[in-house]
């Protein structure tokens, strides 16, 4: 039973921090189109500096808000200064598609690089704020911390906030519009390539909060977040990579999918219980679980 | 007030697609752009309103030039362009299809006016309002999208189709309705169409295109009574 209850919340936490990376590709994608590789080094560069912040302050919340504004802007500056000139410059052919996808995976190596430069490739360790001690439920001690309670609620919480910002502002509408057609939303007037921006800009915050949250568990180093990014895109694709209850969804059903396997078969299941998820999802409904209704017709 | 082309030159890649086309449309008129598929019609109105770039001549509204602006800005100032067919986007609500127009305008006053004008207008939107703009037919599109144009008090209309394959009731319907918005609002129109007969109906103007270039220009009247022109070139 505890073993059971157990695997429930740790899929729950494990699901939540997918979630906060499918979220962010989501949000890339939903924005340019765009799969953003370079979201595991954003991520990971948003920690860094979180780190460094620890270092210099000892404050685990300071670095928290600090890593995700940060990732805020570095995620708008790449939107601004390097996919919005590449969208620029490749308009024909089949390297429309394939280009800033490579940008990305190219922007992805140089970032790790830089970190290996400025931080070295040396494992780090971020403390938890609070406990990471499993609580005890009938006299045993389960792997289920005030720590694991705390990324969920701040996933709950980045949930309702993106949530309220989608479906209740008029930014929420202009994002949701531009994501949609962003032809009609130019018609419309919208300033779509700024709107665009700002999608960036979320997915990066959401990427630095996911990296703050993951990283206590873990070690800090510059590849830290590949399997995170992995998780996370396969997450998304799941979800059918266009809404944000999508990658939540996507999100949860593999962090169970994978503690469950892990759990009661074995723990080498772990890659390909993920895989395993994707593709059944690609085989039985390709557009992903919760892609969205088009129209009737046209 | 009015929408002056001269020498507009468009080039898809290698292709000419638009060559050499003038045509003047004064203030609260409305010019019918006619032609068969291929004509170059779809293309000159991206170009009108910013969708695409012109490669040689000038376009002025109002006394400026409008070419190489960005279509955002173009629809700010005024210049509302409906693309083809049933422009609206299906994922949306009706609701929200119709704010699009009115998230950028300081009076909300006046865009809450204008949306109440435009359900008045196509009562069926004020019953439809949140449902998604997908699940609506073909003609109630059409009126969620000259409705979301018509909340951002357009001055100059670019309409691309209206009665792409809606039933002819309607057609007739639209068309009825955009002859009476010109004399309400005071609008400019251009109105792209295939359907020749009921455009130039509705029409002070008629522009035949072929194969990018002009081959006439007279009152919608004369082209509607011209058998000649009618066998050669409107087809009915």
């Amino acid at each position: 039973m505890t073993q059971f209850i157990t695997a429930v919340l740790t899929s729950l936490s494990s699901g939540a921090i997918y979630a906060l990376m499918a979220i962010a590709i989501v949000l890339v994608w939903r924005s340019t189109r765009v799969i953003n590789f370079a979201q595991a080094g954003q991520a990971v560069l948003t920690t860094y500096i979180g780190y460094t912040v620890i270092q210099l302050t000892g404050s685990f919340w300071l670095a928290l808000v600090v890593a995700v504004a940060i990732g805020a802007v570095i995620g708008a500056v790449i939107d601004r200064f390097f996919m919005r000139p590449i969208f620029k410059r490749v308009k024909s052919g089949p390297i429309v598609m394939i280009a800033p996808v490579v940008a990305t995976l190219g922007l992805l190596g140089i970032i790790q690089a830089v970190i290996g430069f400025v931080w070295g490739i040396t494992n780090q360790s971020i403390e938890a704020p609070v406990s990471t001690g499993g609580y005890k439920i009938m006299g045993t001690v389960i792997a289920f911390s005030n720590y694991n309670l705390l990324v969920l609620v701040f996933v709950a919480v980045a949930m309702l906030l993106l949530t309220l910002l989608f479906q209740k502002t008029n930014i929420g509408l202009a994002l949701r519009a531009s994501a949609y057609s962003p032809e009609i939303a130019k018609l419309s007037g919208i300033k779509v390539d700024s709107v665009r921006t700002l999608g960036w800009a979320i997915a990066g915050a959401s990427g630095g909060l996911a990296g703050m949250l993951y990283i206590p568990g873990y070690f800090l180093y510059p590849n830290a977040m590949d399997l995170l990014l992995v998780l996370g895109f396969i997450a998304a694709v799941i979800g059918g990579l266009e809404s944000l209850f999508g990658a939540v969804a996507g999100a949860m059903i593999l962090g169970f999918a994978i503690i469950f396997s892990t759990t009661y078969i074995s723990p080498k299941l772990f890659f390909p219980t993920a895989f395993i998820v994707l593709i059944l999802v690609l085989l039985v409904k390709p557009a992903g679980l919760f892609a969205p209704k088009k129209s009737r017709g046209a | 007030m009015s929408l002056i082309v001269e020498g507009l030159t468009i080039d898809h890649g290698a292709i000419r697609a638009i060559s050499n086309v003038s045509f003047k449309v004064p203030q609260g008129q409305l010019a019918a752009v006619i032609g068969a598929n291929g004509a170059g019609k779809t293309t000159l109105l991206r170009t009108l309103s910013g969708l695409k770039e012109a490669s040689s001549g000038s376009v002025t509204w109002n006394g400026s030039s409008i070419l190489a602006k960005r279509a955002e800005d173009l629809a700010r100032s005024g210049i509302m362009h409906v693309s083809d067919g049933k422009s609206v986007i299906a994922e949306l609500s009706v609701k929200d299809n119709l704010a699009l127009t009115g998230l950028w305008r300081k009076d909300k006053k006046d865009v809450a006016a204008a949306t109440k004008e435009v359900v008045e207008l196509f009562p069926i939107l004020g019953q439809r309002m949140s449902q998604s703009a997908g699940s609506l037919s073909g003609g109630e599109r059409q009126m969620l999208a000259i409705g979301r144009a018509l909340i951002a008090r357009p001055k100059l209309l670019l309409l691309d189709e209206p009665s792409l394959g809606l039933a002819p009731l309607i057609v007739e319907q639209i068309f009825q309705t955009i002859k009476s918005l010109v004399k309400k609002m005071n609008l400019t129109v251009v109105l792209v169409e295939q359907n020749a007969m009921g455009a130039l109906k509705i029409a002070d103007q008629g522009i035949v295109l072929n194969l990018g270039s002009v081959v006439l220009i007279d009152s919608a009247e004369k082209l509607l009574n011209d058998p000649a022109v009618r066998s050669a070139y409107l087809g009915f």
